[in-house]
């Protein structure tokens, strides 16, 4: 929607202007709603140090040091020592890069395969169509972590396996909705001028169609990311993603297991680290699909 | 009505033949072979030997090209015999029924708490919009879906069980063990329930017949109670059955911290080992109750909605 505005905005310079002047508004509403800001926050605070641990002064998250283990919060520890003697502080910094990171590669593993599937099926119709779909109800039906965990367990332990399952499930609800925008843009009457005008599908799909898709996308990737988060460090914390020394999340609560007595922080502080990224990307998911999808308008609001 | 169900019914091998098809393609095609996982976990430390590699796959069946391999474990799988654990060589139907009461309590323990809370808080939030009531439904609505079930396990067991020592942490047997572990299960479906119903709450009170009833002179609780509820719940029913999903990915993480002896703990002890008969039966008799609990949501859907009956029946 936003592409449109701006393509015709480009011949008209009072019409640009209104654009821009709109859009200025709808992003300030973003920032107006004060849950989506502190999401906005949040993410970006996430983003940062994922970005720069290695070059904050932090000590090293894999460095052993067995005397001085299970420490308690001071001033060269501010988060304490784990049991193995290693920062909690920049472990947890570092997990937010490796489950940044693993969020991502999920996401545009995931997305690559809505992606096909879904405007495949909605373009090309027909008998293409009730296979891929059929396909996608029988795994719709199915609960998708248990599915992940099938296929991690196949695969064996591991944070690159744990990926490979998590975005080879992930995708199915997306491609249909991605089946939906596609199979509306089909019928739009552009798209009829452009195949008249000669235009190969490659060109329509990519020229006339995706365009469409790009609003919805965004939406779901933001509101998946924390769904992403928490499976990925589900299933780490069960033992068969990041394997030791890796600082990863739900490795860390892992770990941390036996020593609930004596040194709860050690679960709490990843706990709340994973609690507090799953919330800021949620936050700004609602926000941006609230801003992104008309089809939201919500009534007597 | 009757045509239905027989259509949904008749679906039903089908969707299970897939299902259990997918997971046995992929557990096939995954890199390493089971025989040699066999005698790795039967003789620890010991190096393999060809000969004895070579009998275990005959031994297993896994000689035959796997189509042939395939049709042999569905018509096992019909007759009840889900195979044997390469683990601890029992049979795995045996295995997946001696789990099922736990995790069947855990389970309904943990939609009962959730539709306890969630139906009145999402109902009260829609009838006083943005009032303090609404405010903290929204807020527990956002926490539970944000909140990891295994951190939340944990805060729960460093709570009340080692600072306040008022609830056992582990184990099972007692009522008092079922109250940890059902909490923690719940806040996921918990919010998303009363998501949904607020918000189907909020629909049907905008409906043209809300109007007229109001019009009518009726007092604003007969019109919420009398007319608006039935059909704002009926979205909850279809959302009990979905929620099912996320009870038994849940309880796969709740199960393992609690060690509660259920089918999630088996899931992941069996995953960890790559025992993969114990795999593709829980995978299958996941999928079996997934699909009679989806078939059931949708027949009281029917029941409970006289427009799905008459109005859409080519559905």
């Amino acid at each position: 929607m936003a592409l449109d505005v701006e393509q015709a905005g480009d011949h008209d310079p009072i019409k640009a202007m209104a654009a821009g002047a709109r859009r200025r508004l709808r992003w300030a509403a973003l920032l107006r709603e004060p849950g989506t800001a502190l999401g906005l926050l949040l993410v970006v605070s996430l983003l940062m140090a994922g970005l720069l641990a290695p070059w904050l002064p932090l000590d090293d998250p894999t460095d052993i040091n067995l005397p001085g283990r299970l420490l308690s919060p001071s001033a060269e520890h501010l988060l304490g020592t784990d049991h193995l003697g290693r920062d909690t502080l920049s472990r947890t910094v570092h997990g937010a890069r490796m489950t940044l990171l693993a969020a991502a590669i999920t996401l545009v593993l995931s997305m690559s395969i809505a992606l096909t599937v879904g405007m495949l099926s909605g373009y090309h119709g027909g008998w293409l169509d009730s296979a891929l779909m059929g396909l996608v109800d029988l795994l719709l039906a199915f609960p998708s972590l248990i599915l992940a965990l099938a296929v991690a367990g196949a695969l064996g332990p591991g944070l690159f396996n744990v990926l490979l399952a998590a975005g080879a499930v992930w995708w199915v609800g997306h491609a249909r909705i991605i089946r939906g925008v596609t199979l509306g843009a089909r019928q739009m009457e552009y798209v009829t001028a452009a195949r008249a005008a000669g235009a190969g599908n490659l060109r329509i799909i990519l020229r006339h169609i995706a365009p469409n898709i790009l609003g919805p996308i965004i939406v779901i990737a933001s509101l998946d990311v924390g769904w992403i988060i928490l499976g990925i460090a589900g299933l780490s914390f069960l033992g068969l993603g990041a394997q030791p020394p890796t600082p990863e999340w739900g490795a860390m609560l892992n770990d941390a297991r036996p020593h609930l007595q004596t040194s709860p922080r050690l679960l709490l502080i990843p706990g709340a680290a994973i609690f507090l990224a799953v919330l800021a990307f949620n936050l700004l998911g609602d926000g941006l699909r609230d801003l992104l999808d008309p089809r939201t308008v919500r009534p007597g609001g | 009505m009757a045509a239905y169900l027989i259509r949904r019914l008749a679906t039903l091998p089908l969707l299970l033949l897939g299902i259990s098809g997918v997971s046995f393609v992929l557990l096939n095609l995954a890199p390493g072979d089971p025989a040699e996982i066999v005698l790795r976990q039967r003789n620890p430390g010991q190096a393999l030997n060809p000969t004895a590699v070579t009998a275990m796959r005959t031994e297993l069946g896994l000689d035959a090209p796997l189509p042939v391999q395939y049709v042999r474990w569905v018509s096992q799988a019909i007759a009840g015999n889900l195979g044997r654990s390469y683990v601890t060589e029992q049979p795995v139907a045996r295995q997946l029924a001696r789990r099922t009461v736990p995790t069947a309590l855990l389970t309904a323990a943990a939609l009962t708490l959730a539709l306890l809370v969630a139906v009145p808080m999402g109902i009260l939030s829609a009838r006083q919009r943005g009032s303090p009531v609404d405010t903290v439904a929204r807020l527990v609505a956002l926490v539970g879906a944000a909140a990891p079930s295994y951190a939340l396990a944990y805060g729960l067991i460093i709570l009340f069980a080692v600072k306040l020592s008022w609830l056992p942490a582990f184990g099972y047997g007692s009522a008092a063990q079922v109250v940890l572990p059902a909490i923690a299960l719940s806040l996921a479906p918990m919010a998303q329930l009363m998501r949904l119903i607020r918000a189907s709450m909020l629909e049907t009170l905008g409906q043209d017949y809300i109007r007229t009833a109001r019009a009518k002179g009726l007092s604003e609780r007969t019109v919420a109670f009398g007319h608006a509820l039935r059909n704002a719940l009926l979205p909850a029913i279809g959302a009990t059955g979905v929620s099912l999903g996320y009870l038994l990915s849940g309880a796969v993480i709740v199960e393992t911290i609690f060690t509660w002896p259920g089918l999630g703990q088996l899931m992941v002890g069996a995953a960890l080992a790559r025992d993969y008969p114990v795999v593709q039966g829980f995978v299958t008799y996941i999928a079996v109750v997934v699909l009679l609990v989806n078939l059931i949501a949708d027949i009281a859907l029917r029941v409970a909605d006289p427009r799905l009956r008459f109005g859409r029946e080519g559905m």
